[in-house]
């Protein structure tokens, strides 16, 4: 039987849009497929060793459950975002649902492969040292020597 | 059900109990059973498309009081 294969373009850098890369990525390992994950604009933020900093704002986010009902006009009111953040990560705890950080150990441990991309960094100036150690710098081509081959290529 | 090993993923939800699992049956050799505890109700639909999609067997589950057995043997 031969390997199968997942890509994954991560373009997110909120706390909602930063676990279903992480998440397919690591299930999928277990399972025996191959996996990479380009990160892209945004999606760059996950790979910052502290992530603290990816969060989660109910502005612009109509979906999101809030446990009253809340404004427009008070989502903007600074603090809201923090405030967001916190109630979110207290609820994924509290239902046994993994950080961020430990899914994206998991990933590394099985050895999903994470590409940045080079581009972005150029753009946002990103300083290289603030990312974790197991990243490698690419551009889109070198996204399609392993997406052409993949069973599963997912935008995110 | 005799088993070998026993994994308790009560509490984790989704991956996470796959995701052990998988680390679980590394450790053990074929034809050894696994033991996993779960509250996850995700799980009982996740286990056996684990076990399907790696060739692993579940040889049987069990429920009560939201607690989830399961017994995985290693192919």
């Amino acid at each position: 039987m031969t390997t199968k294969k997942m890509a994954i373009i991560a373009t997110k850098g909120t706390l909602d849009m930063a676990y279903p890369p992480f998440i397919l990525a690591s299930t999928a390992a277990a399972l025996g497929y191959e996996v990479e994950i380009f990160f892209t604009f945004y999606g760059l933020q996950l790979l910052r060793k502290d992530l603290s900093d990816v969060m989660i704002s109910p502005l612009a986010n109509p979906a999101m459950p809030m446990p009253v009902p809340m404004p427009v006009m008070v989502q903007m009111l600074p603090g809201m975002e923090s405030m967001a953040t916190m109630m979110m990560k207290q609820k994924l705890k509290k239902h046994g649902v993994a950080s961020l950080e430990e899914l994206r150990d998991l990933c590394l441990e099985a050895d999903v492969k994470f590409i940045a991309c080079q581009m972005t960094v150029d753009l946002f100036e990103f300083d290289k040292s603030e990312f974790i150690e197991n990243v490698e710098y690419g551009g889109a081509t070198s996204f399609f020597g392993f997406a052409g081959e993949t069973d599963i290529c997912l935008f995110v | 059900m005799n088993f070998d090993k026993e994994l308790d993923a009560r509490g984790l939800n989704c991956p996470l109990p796959i995701i052990k699992t998988k680390k679980a049956l590394v450790d053990m050799t074929s034809d050894q059973v696994l033991r996993v505890l779960s509250t996850d109700c995700g799980s009982v639909k996740d286990m056996a498309a684990f076990a399907e999609q790696t060739g692993n067997t579940l040889m049987g589950q069990e429920e009560a009081n939201g607690e989830y057995v399961f017994y995985m043997k290693k192919k």
